[in-house]
């Protein structure tokens, strides 16, 4: 399922498209069975082993094996229904060598054996070589120091999985009554919950046991005026985070009020949902918007997706150089731009980095899926282009002899290569809140939630929505709009932002599903910025009649 | 290969339903093969093939369902699975919207199968994939495709006497070609069952001719233009509109089709009187599954509730002469209004003309040629507006004849008034899983430029 379908799956209402399949390699299983131990580690090592001494002694100048459990919880409810619950995990062994130059790669499901691997591991070995007679290019892999047994865990307070399912029905369905007694008429809810339990092992010498975790609460809600007509929706201001069930905490410390709540690292879903279901109902009604020139105020709910369009991906490496070419695009972020160190993609007060090491985010993990350790970078400093994410094939292109440190595979049964690390917009480095910002734009729209977004092959231009849209005159926030969109070129986008608030405003958002590559794959990546203002961008009204 | 005939799945089915203990059971048993090749930069990049052979088994309890899943067919893993298929129903909660399983149907037989697909091996691939990078180098093209093959058979039946089987093989290649100084690219999709009528070359010179000619296009201002759609162009703005029909949805005020002061717009003329949308699994271009993934129950967890639960597919006519003529509902939703439970369109056919795309550019006085819209998503559900963006050649028209490209644009249109503005249909042909004629539209609404190509 990419990141569209997800949205479609929470949008629809109709119980027979919500269901979700299971994950593809996956077996149906009960919720205790998620909380089983998997394969001691001292087994997985066997395996792993079983791999690597395979590879080399096959002629591979470099083997890497990952062992997987997958575990994934969705809880699906609407209105006063639960309409399913769907508990899978997935278990299998991917083998990737080198041999000839040339990448060969190949996986197993539930082995539990040696010579599974082992066998596994000569296919890899087979497809190396049928592919190098057509190689051109071959493989150049960056140095890597070994780690030797090393472990890491998500820092989580609370495993979902150990939550009993009823606790888990009982909040969906009260949050759904309140959005009904609070004016919906229709409530989506879902709750999605993964563990990825991935042990991974190099001919480098690392051998890395990893318990990832990640939540994502996510509903809509939806007013109907039937006399007119007329239908409204409101999404859900979560995140998905790389957190455990300790993301819903009622009445979290960390919210932000204002003309509406947001959420950082904790989320109230009976509070949001009931501000939601008003807030549908207030867009039936709502002022069109009047096409023209406006200062946008987005919120950090908002600008995550516009990060994740226009700078996460045209930076991505794999992207620049055309191997996403027939999917999911090139960039206009081209070598020659980044070599004259003067490539302005936005004005001095943006920053981008990169970050697989940001806490409560989508992409955090100890170690990538090549035995790299994970780190910060930065990608824009001071409005100026600076890097790229790469991997440990790829970093030679920029001159660099270290990997970055962001490559994923989404599965055992899938290849892993480079995927968008969590990419933020710094704060500002001067104080600076969000009431200060809206106090000083004339003319302008202030937008929180993701909404529609599109963006060309070459990331240059894109268009986007939002959930909430409040129309700013003269500093101050003069009331709900409706039918908004802004249309703007990346470069323009970015260097026409004047201001971003301070590090107490910072917040994630994030994507579940990030699709890329051929089969697709997808990918779980987060996005911090604190509110940012942008003079003079182009908006759009977006109704019509049929 | 995990192909089980008929007769094997039939027998590993009615193994696993004489384990049962539920009110009602379905088992749903499917295998096959899939495998890719993908190449970019004029280098194959990744290929690889996977067998799977799957079989599930919903056990129902009143109105609780479980789901439970297995790849070994031995006798003691079938008993094992309907026994977790049954401890998880009785754990699940109630779906009050549960409806019975379905008793004995009678499927169709569609000629979905073609063996030149089921023999495809690496070296075909390989091959394919030489065939379309070898004229990209020889011309100082760049070639990135890829091609997916699956041969599969699916096989369904449940404890009240259903039983369907069903084979398929599929093949879907994507070639996207540019040109070495990036300023032109060309794209082309086809997919068949028959791997006979696919030449990934011939489609490769598509790809070619589309990125060469689109080389050095010109900016023009946007706003509302007649354009000439070819099929890769309108398909998902029209597969969007056809999977938004739902009756559920229309009848709860949140579609499309909804009316003002309650109800459906079933039955009103909503579109030009030269559209006409069916389904039709027969369709010798076009041929589909008999029946949908299931044999379970309507509204189940899991992949094999909802609109896979074993509904036989039929030829469908969901607008007639621009009128809106039938929606897809769950049985759940079609009990409750006492309408025909037709499942979910799956390849829409929709009729055009005798007219070649030649043609329809040789009677176009002012127009733009769109070989591909892209990134198109949902703007507004409630007039089905969508944004999305031209690519891989757009073309300015010119007193019949193509003039120069242009540069790509944005689009904020919605496939409803799209069909309302329609000027001319032509030959419907195979588009990403589909039967769509090239069309010419007027007024098509462009909002703004993009640089890329």
């Amino acid at each position: 399922m990419n990141r569209r379908d997800f949205n479609q799956l929470l949008s629809m209402g109709t119980a027979g498209i919500l269901m979700p399949s299971l994950p593809a390699f996956s077996r149906s299983v009960t919720p205790e069975q998620l909380l089983e131990p998997g394969l001691d580690v001292a087994i997985k090592k066997r395996l792993a082993d079983a791999a690597l001494n395979t590879a080399k002694s096959k002629g591979a100048t470099y083997a890497d094996v990952r062992i997987g459990r997958y575990l994934n919880q969705f809880v699906l409810t609407r209105e006063n229904k639960v309409q399913g619950i769907v508990n899978s995990e997935s278990f299998g062994v991917g083998v990737r060598v080198i041999v000839d130059g040339c990448w060969g790669f190949a996986s197993v499901g539930d082995a539990r054996d040696e010579s599974v691997v082992a066998k596994a591991t000569e296919t890899a070995i087979k497809i190396a070589k049928a592919n190098a007679r057509l190689l051109t290019e071959p493989v150049q892999l960056a140095p890597q120091k070994g780690f030797g047994e090393v472990s890491w865990k998500a820092p989580i307070k609370r495993n979902a999985f150990e939550v009993p399912i009823k606790e888990k029905v009982e909040l969906l369905l009260s949050c759904n009554a309140a959005a009904m007694q609070n004016g919906a008429n229709f409530v989506n809810n879902v709750l999605f919950q993964v563990n990825e339990q991935k042990y991974f092992a190099s001919t480098d010498g690392t051998y890395s046991d990893q318990d990832i975790h990640r939540i994502g609460p996510s509903f809509t809600v939806t007013a109907v005026d039937p006399q007119n007509g007329r239908f409204a929706t409101r999404n859900s201001l979560s995140a998905p985070m790389g957190m455990g069930y300790d993301y819903l905490q009622t009445n979290p410390a960390d919210k932000l009020t204002g003309v509406t709540t947001r959420y950082n690292k904790g989320y109230d879903m009976l509070e949001d949902i009931t501000a939601a279901a008003k807030q549908a109902k207030e867009k039936l009604s709502a002022k069109s918007v009047e096409a023209g020139k406006y200062d946008l105020v987005l919120d950090p709910s908002h600008t995550w997706l516009t990060i994740h369009e226009s700078v996460g991906h045209p930076l991505e490496l794999d992207r620049v150089l055309g191997y996403e070419a027939n999917y999911a695009g090139t960039s206009f972020a081209t070598l020659d731009k980044w070599q004259t160190k003067n490539f302005n993609y936005g004005s001095p007060v943006v920053n981008f980095f990169a970050d697989k090491t940001q806490q409560g985010s989508l992409g955090l993990v100890g170690w990538d899926d090549e035995g790299v350790k994970t780190k910060r970078w930065d990608l824009v400093k001071d409005g100026i282009l600076v890097n790229y994410q790469a991997i440990r094939d790829q970093v030679h292109i920029i001159g660099e002899n270290e990997s970055q440190g962001c490559c994923y595979a989404d599965n055992w049964s899938s290849v892993q290569f480079q995927r968008m690390a969590n990419v933020s917009l710094a704060p500002g480095k001067t104080p600076l809140s969000v009431d200060q910002m809206i106090k000083d734009v004339k003319k302008g729209i202030y937008i929180i939630g993701d909404g529609s977004f599109s963006i060309d092959q070459q990331r240059y231009n894109f268009q986007f929505g939002g959930q909430l849209f409040y129309e700013i005159k003269d500093g101050q926030i003069a009331g709900m709009l409706k039918d908004v969109a802004y249309q703007a070129n990346t470069r323009e986008f970015w260097n026409s932002c004047v201001a971003v608030c301070d590090e107490k405003d910072y917040r994630l958002g994030g994507a579940f599903n990030d699709g890329k590559g051929q089969p697709p794959q997808s990918s779980a990546v987060s996005h911090g910025s604190s509110t940012a203002r942008f003079n003079g961008v182009n908006v759009i009204n977006t109704a019509r009649k049929i | 290969m995990a192909i089980l005939t008929q007769a094997e799945a039939k027998r590993i089915i009615d193994k696993a339903l004489s384990y049962a203990k539920a009110d009602e059971t379905s088992v749903s048993l499917t295998g096959g093969r899939t495998g890719n090749i993908r190449y970019a930069r004029n280098s194959v990049s990744t290929s690889g093939e996977a067998d799977n052979l799957a079989l599930a088994v919903t056990a129902v309890f009143g109105k609780r369902s479980g789901t439970a899943t297995i790849n070994e067919l031995d006798d003691a893993s079938l008993e094992k699975t309907v026994r977790r298929a049954e401890e998880i129903a009785k754990l699940a909660p109630e779906n009050p919207e549960y409806m019975p399983m379905l008793g004995p149907q009678t499927y169709l037989q569609t000629n979905t199968y073609a063996e030149s697909t089921a023999k495809i091996d690496p070296e075909f691939r390989a091959k394919a994939a030489f065939d379309s990078i070898g004229p990209c180098k020889t011309k100082n093209l760049t070639a990135a495709g890829y091609m997916e093959d699956t041969t599969g058979f699916t096989s369904i039946g449940n404890s009240k006497g259903l039983f369907g089987y069903n084979r398929s093989t599929g093949v879907d290649f994507s070639i996207t070609v540019r040109t070495a100084d990036g300023l032109g690219s060309g794209y082309a999709n086809p997919d068949v069952n028959d791997v006979t009528k696919l030449s990934t070359k011939a489609a490769t010179e598509v790809a070619m001719s589309k990125a060469v000619a689109s080389v050095n296009a010109r900016a023009l201002e946007p706003g509302k233009y007649t354009v000439i759609l070819e099929p890769t162009a309108s398909v998902e703005l029209l597969q969007n509109m056809m999977f938004s029909m739902d009756a559920r949805n229309a009848d709860e005020g949140r579609s499309f089709l909804s009316k003002k002061g309650g109800g459906t717009r079933l039955g009103e003329k909503l579109f030009d009187e030269r559209v006409n949308i069916i389904t039709d699994p027969m369709n010798a271009e076009l041929p589909l599954s008999p029946f949908g993934g299931g044999g379970g129950g309507g509204g189940g967890a899991g992949r094999f509730g909802g609109g896979s639960d074993g509904r036989p597919q039929e030829k469908v006519t969901w607008v007639e002469k621009g009128v809106v003529k039938n929606m897809p509902a769950t049985r759940f939703w079609a009990e409750k209004k006492g309408i025909k439970a037709i499942p979910p369109p799956t390849g829409i056919i929709m009729m055009g003309g005798t007219e070649s795309l030649a043609d329809l550019i040789k009677s176009t006085t002012k127009g733009i040629l769109v070989t591909r819209l892209w990134y198109i998503r949902a703007v507004d559900p409630q007039t089905l507006l969508y944004t999305g963006l031209t690519r891989d050649g757009t073309f300015y028209i010119e007193n019949g004849q193509i003039k120069y490209p242009v540069k790509n644009f944005r689009f904020n249109e919605s496939p409803v008034i799209m069909l309302n503005n329609l000027e001319a249909l032509g030959k419907p042909v195979r588009a990403g899983g589909h039967l769509i004629p090239p069309m010419k539209i007027r007024d098509f609404t462009f909002t703004s430029l993009s640089d890329a190509v």
